[in-house]
């Protein structure tokens, strides 16, 4: 009774937003620290990278360009996170996503074929890439017992390679293969973009309708509560009469394809061509988006959308300051890293104020 | 005159050194039950920041004990979030192993292609001269004799000793060392750090021995600290029978560049990736016997098969100490 009456130890928003602020501060810290080690002038090179990435509309479109393939990723994570699983995998999907649609467009390139049609099945290819290659992490998890991190992570590199050996192999230039990449595509198979710009509106349709698409899922589905009540104890779930084995190859089929998707887009509306780094590491920076939105839908549109702002925005620092671009991921796993902490360091504060609540009760 | 197969094998040595090292490092941290996820990156961080201190104070020595103390740090951030924050240790280890190897790329990018200090090889006096032996042990790098000390080190002290008791404990079930007067935390902190000023060391040994220089993302470092932690786990989180494990990835490697002209038909970026289906193949292996699948396929053998299949599986499959990755309360 006397519980009842008590009230409860509720952390106050401002003390939940400082420590936010505490988070991003520090790992303000961090990177100008870093800035300060390589000989940099910190506030010019922040300076650079909002100027790099909001200076002019057709950066602050190309953010939007980068946002789409990050948020496909970021929505597919979503759904293996929500099943527990790290699919640090994703990245070779991307890739597998965009090999599938470079051989697909490859092959009907000569045909008379519509190409809308062409990009359509593109497309699809990606996704079936994609979701073909995360398979193989889940079978290897399931009947292998293989942990799915070192699973995707072989496969990673295996895909990597698959690319360097198309590229100089099967699919190389007339004359010689280059690390710039396959023949580009000719213009009418490129997914067409708003004019004067790199973003193609069908991109972002696509990016949008995942991320509404894993939110319903989640949210809406029964589908969704059994992802989510094998996330959080699958022994249970599975005694419960959940098909675990089955939903943990749904939730990798789904974010493979997702993740093809994106490679695929990477090939039909960005490059036009299948080149080394196609995946531009988005499938790593996606986990770190997931973990940062706290594993929820609705932040990681955000999230994500800071993400690819910074990496636009430190593309021209080579350039510029002479600085290496990976300062966007440095940025980038800072903030993850401290927001981390200071998750820990909120909740052993919010459970000594409760203790000594209790006490004084 | 020393046959060329020797000195193949004497370069397998050598670059396994750096794997066993870490393999090591890895194994004391899980032991305790800290799974250090960041490896890949603390390695990458470590070799380069390694060759940076070692360019500009020209000492080797101080470019070592710069990888190692870095290391040691990222290893405790790790310890700290998991064991005192109690966030999850595998996503504070996946965003280490990321931002180490931006952190690596960006720091690293003044010193690529410099010319720096590499350590030599070190023959040892009378034994160098010893027939095979000679040329395979004991012309090599100081790295190799560390490594090969460190393993034998390391078996002594997790199995021959008492604070080696003490931490197979602390792994295995902490209430019970708790409750026998151990500092369950403490003694993690102190394995996991000393793991990764040893997976540090590995690092640095990269770009001060075994490759001679910092390339950025040419190196050919990226990739090798997922490899460890496979290899930790194909050892069963068993010193020697990791080192077993670094040594025949190393040989088969090796190998694979001896075969690479006879084999005109695979190109050369399928061999160098060799490795990583490698990896997936050993984990399938050592876990394969624990599947549900495989113990009901099992079932349905003649009775001689089974025993003989059962036995090979059993000598593969690890299992790892039972409290990896998990918090002890101390009440």
């Amino acid at each position: 009774m006397k519980e009842v009456l008590l009230p409860r130890a509720r952390p106050s928003r401002w003390v939940e937003f400082g420590f936010q602020g505490l988070s991003i501060l520090m790992a303000l810290l961090f990177t100008t620290l870093v800035l300060l080690m390589a000989g940099a002038p910190p506030l010019e090179a922040y300076r650079q990278v909002l100027e790099g990435a909001f200076g002019s509309l057709k950066r602050a479109t190309d953010i939007l360009v980068a946002w789409v393939p990050l948020m496909l990723v970021t929505s597919g994570l979503l759904l293996t996170f929500t099943a527990g699983l790290w699919n640090i995998g994703v990245e070779g999907q991307i890739v597998l996503g965009a090999i599938a649609a470079t051989g697909l467009m490859r092959a009907l390139q000569e045909t008379s074929l519509p190409p809308p049609l062409i990009l359509a099945l593109a497309m699809t290819a990606g996704m079936v890439g994609g979701a073909a290659w995360a398979s193989l992490a889940g079978l290897l998890k399931i009947y292998g017992g293989v942990h799915e991190i070192f699973g995707g992570l072989g496969l990673n590199f295996v895909a990597t390679t698959m690319i360097l050996w198309l590229i100089f192999g099967p699919w190389k230039r007339p004359g010689i293969g280059s690390m710039s990449g396959t023949e580009p595509f000719p213009e009418r198979l490129w997914l067409p973009t708003f004019p004067g710009l790199r973003l193609s509106p069908w991109a972002l349709l696509l990016a949008l309708l995942s991320v509404a698409l894993v939110y319903v899922l989640l949210r809406n589905t029964y589908f969704g509560l059994r992802l989510k009540a094998i996330g959080k104890n699958i022994r249970a779930a599975h005694r419960l009469g959940v098909p675990t084995a089955r939903y943990l190859l749904l939730a990798l089929l789904g974010c493979g394809a997702m993740a093809g998707l994106a490679g695929a887009i990477q090939v039909a509306a960005v490059y036009h061509r299948l080149i080394p780094p196609i995946s531009s590491g988005y499938g790593y920076l996606g986990l770190l988006v997931a973990m940062l939105a706290n594993y929820r839908v609705s932040w990681s549109v955000p999230v994500a959308f800071f993400f690819a702002a910074l990496n636009i925005g430190s593309i021209q620092l080579p350039i510029t300051l002479k600085l290496d671009s990976t300062l966007s991921g440095v940025m980038q796993g800072a903030l993850v890293l401290f927001v981390l902490l200071m998750q820990g360091a909120r909740a052993r504060w919010r459970s000594k104020s409760v203790a000594e609540q209790g006490d004084d009760a | 005159m020393t046959p060329e197969w020797i000195f193949g094998l004497a370069g397998v040595l050598a670059a396994a050194a750096p794997l066993l090292i870490a393999v090591i490092g890895e194994t004391f941290s899980e032991r305790a039950g800290v799974v250090n996820l960041s490896v890949n990156g603390a390695m990458l961080l470590a070799a380069m920041a390694g060759f940076a201190v070692a360019v500009r104070t020209g000492s080797l020595e101080l470019g070592f004990l710069a990888g190692a103390v870095l290391g040691a740090l990222m290893a405790l951030v790790v310890a700290f979030a998991s064991l005192t924050l109690r966030q999850s240790q595998v996503a504070v280890g996946l965003v280490l192993a990321l931002l180490g190897r931006d952190l690596a790329y960006f720091l690293g990018n003044p010193f690529m292609g410099v010319p720096g200090p590499r350590v030599g090889a070190l023959p040892i006096p009378v034994l160098k001269d010893l027939p095979v032996l000679g040329p395979l042990l004991f012309q090599q790098s100081p790295v190799v004799y560390i490594s090969l000390i460190t393993v034998a080190l390391a078996w002594v002290w997790i199995f021959r000793t008492r604070p080696g008791l003490v931490l197979r404990g602390v792994g295995e079930r902490p209430p019970a060392a708790f409750v026998r007067g151990v500092p369950v935390t403490r003694v993690r902190y102190g394995y996991a750090i000393l793991g990764g000023a040893l997976v540090g060391f590995a690092g640095a040994a990269y770009t001060l021995d075994l490759k001679g220089g910092w390339q950025g993302p040419i190196s050919g470092i990226d990739g090798i600290g997922w490899i460890v932690l496979a290899i930790t786990i194909f050892g069963g989180w068993h010193p020697v029978r990791g080192a077993f494990g670094a040594l025949l990835f190393a040989l088969l490697q090796w190998l694979s560049l001896v075969l690479q002209p006879s084999l005109p038909g695979i190109p050369s970026q399928v061999l160098n990736v060799a490795p990583f289906p490698l990896m997936i193949f050993a984990l399938l292996l050592t876990n394969l016997g624990n599947t549900e699948w495989v113990q009901t396929a099992l079932s349905r053998l003649p009775e001689s098969s089974r025993r003989l299949a059962l036995r090979v599986l059993r000598s593969l499959q690890v299992s790892p100490p039972a409290a990896l990755g998990t918090v002890f309360e101390e009440e």
